[in-house]
């Protein structure tokens, strides 16, 4: 074969090559159940879904949280010397545009506290709390922003369905790309 | 070197200007450029400036070996001031940032080691060898996946910015903070990424038709988590592995992170560890409160996803001192996460007059564009401007224009490191007095 024809040869076997390889893709992933994924699926979702079995209220929270938060987050969520920012109340977002967030003045759904708390929290030894003590918890910062009662009994069905104060201000910033 | 430098400054002194104080036509740095040019037009001109340079020496490092090739190179010690300056040197329970120095800075690709990071946690010490990623939710099958299995697949290598959504933010102040480029605008990069494309990742997983959202998590001790929309994620979303040729730095996802070109920082999860296709987005801490942000009548965005057109100078920039009057390029970056950069234009008369500038190709989409501007500075007071446009149509607001949208702060910003607001994209003038000194203005 002349060196012409092998590089055509090569050139077609190139062609022929990459031609399969967009239609055949490397399928090397390992299947896995959802079962077996159960320990990384911890969102919290806004309707409810993926919030465990479980309850709390806000004066059990109130336990949880001397004992679990406050050493960064101050006595009763006022701030402390790490987590300075209150947990609840600030003024209202229409004071201006770099106004302090907080849980009362600004978060659209209750299922966030849930979540980020389940996540991430203590910030130190993150995953570490029961599903109870997140419940609680979350109770416990959504009655110190006056949005349940002190009693009120937080859980999978009743936690989606408190209605946050600023749950309508939002605006999609660009609804074309969802 | 004297006649040199005396054709040149003959060469820029006989063009005309194309706007006001001094800026000069970009026609200038095209082809062979300027000096080329110059020398060719004029003879042996006679000097502006300075005496003539000292006779030339060997210097003692001419005169020895040198040190021997280290197996990881790092820049000379002279370059030493070259660094990332970080929100908290001291590791104080909370997010630490660290912002790329522009102004020390040139051409396009940020250097691995100056990318600018932001940890929430701090960096975890991942082992590339135990990492996995998991997608899971409304597909057929889930799937996990290893770093040395996503190696195996046929990989895309493009230039992309990325940037914080709070970058310059405290240009939200109403009144100037004085801090360099890298003070204010820091918290953006561009680097060449190489990755898989999550489209094909999702298509081997089966996607559901009906799924609208991924929740996109981290293994970071936060599992960071935020929604992107499936739209996205089949367009150019990629699993990215290298950055600018080597596995990604720690700070920046190590060992594997989701890109989404033009996508505001946060969602570009580091660490990624889990991808769940879903029916709604998680209105997760980031999303729902972080990077939502506050508008001037008390309503509030959210989902802003894009990173939308910016420029700003580097050269000069507050920290520079000039050198007296004469010849100096105006450069720096431009971006937009709507596409490509079509246009920068500068002003030296803080917006009265405008000319183009030169745009260093190649113009990638959605990664820093390099602008350049020939320009003779007479001595007298300036402020200078970059303003860019992209090939969307989409330009850079003016502050006014911007600030009566997005509002502005009713007492100065205290502090360069405060995230005021998000999502600032209007222009940075820097104004230059006569002694040549640099102050960061609002014109």
């Amino acid at each position: 074969m002349s060196t012409l024809n092998a590089l055509l040869a090569v050139a077609a076997a190139l062609a022929f090559g990459s031609a399969t390889a967009n239609a055949e893709t490397p399928k090397l992933g390992t299947p896995i159940t959802e079962q077996d994924i159960a320990a990384w699926d911890i969102a919290a979702m806004p309707n409810g879904a993926g919030l465990p079995p479980g309850s709390g209220t806000a004066v059990q929270g109130a336990k949880v949280f001397a004992e679990k938060c406050s050493v960064c987050h101050g006595e009763g969520a006022k701030g402390g010397t790490v987590a300075r920012a209150p947990l609840f109340g600030g003024r209202p977002i229409t004071d201006g545009i770099d106004t302090p967030k907080t849980i009362g003045n600004f978060w659209g759904h209750a299922t966030t506290v849930f979540d980020f708390t389940r996540r991430a929290m203590p910030f130190s030894a993150p995953r570490t709390l029961t599903p109870e003590d997140i419940y609680a918890t979350t109770a416990y910062l959504l009655y110190l922003n006056k949005i349940i009662g002190e009693n009120e009994v937080m859980d999978a069905k009743t936690l989606p369905a408190v209605k946050m104060p600023h749950r309508d201000n939002f605006i999609i910033r660009f609804p074309d790309r969802i | 070197m004297r006649t040199f430098k005396s054709r040149n400054s003959d060469h820029i002194s006989n063009l005309e200007p194309v706007a006001g104080n001094g800026l000069l036509s970009r026609r200038a740095l095209l082809g062979r450029g300027i000096v080329v040019a110059g020398a060719m037009s004029t003879g042996a001109g006679t000097s502006l400036t300075s005496a003539a340079a000292e006779p030339l020496k060997d210097d003692p490092w001419s005169l020895e070996n040198g040190a021997n090739t280290p197996p990881l190179q790092t820049p000379s010690r002279f370059e030493k001031h070259v660094v990332r300056i970080l929100s908290n040197p001291n590791n104080e329970m909370r997010t630490s940032h660290g912002r790329t120095p522009h102004q020390h800075l040139n051409g396009t690709v940020t250097p691995n080691s100056l990318h600018f990071s932001i940890n929430h946690s701090g960096l975890p010490d991942i082992d590339p060898n135990q990492h996995k990623l998991v997608i899971h939710g409304m597909v057929k099958q889930p799937l996990v996946f290893t770093l040395e299995m996503l190696s195996r697949y046929p990989l895309v290598t493009r230039m992309a910015f990325l940037e914080c959504s709070g970058n310059s933010a405290t240009m939200f102040s109403n009144e100037p903070v004085q801090a360099s480029a890298q003070a204010l605008h820091g918290l953006v990069s561009n680097a060449e990424w190489t990755g898989v494309p999550l489209s094909i990742l999702l298509d081997e997983a089966g996607i559901d038709p009906a799924a609208k959202w991924l929740i996109a998590e981290g293994a970071d001790s936060l599992a960071l988590h935020r929604s992107v929309p499936v739209k996205k994620a089949l367009d150019d979303a990629l699993v990215a592995i290298y950055q600018n040729g080597e596995r990604l730095m720690p700070g920046n996802g190590y060992p594997m992170r989701l890109l989404l070109p033009g996508y505001q920082g946060n969602m570009n999860v580091k660490f990624l560890r889990r991808i769940k296709v879903v029916d709604q987005p998680a209105m997760g801490f980031y999303e729902a409160r972080t990077y939502s942000q506050i508008l001037p009548d008390g309503k509030a965005y959210r989902f802003h996803f894009l990173q939308e057109i910016k420029s700003f100078i580097t050269h000069p920039s507050f920290g520079h001192s000039m050198k007296g009057p004469g010849y100096y390029e105006i450069s720096g970056v431009a971006y937009s996460g709507t596409g490509r950069i079509a246009k920068v234009m500068v002003s030296a008369d803080g917006g009265r007059s405008w000319a183009d500038a030169a745009l260093q190709g190649p113009v990638h989409s959605q990664a820093f564009t390099r602008f350049r501007m020939p320009w003779r500075w007479d001595g007298q007071p300036v402020v200078l401007q970059s303003r860019a446009w992209d090939e969307a149509g989409n330009v850079q607001p003016l502050r006014a224009e911007f600030v009566a949208v997005r509002g502005q702060t009713k007492r100065p910003v205290a502090s360069p490191f405060a995230f005021t607001n998000q999502h600032y994209n209007s222009l940075t003038s820097w104004g230059i007095d006569g002694n040549g000194s640099i102050k960061h203005v609002y014109a």
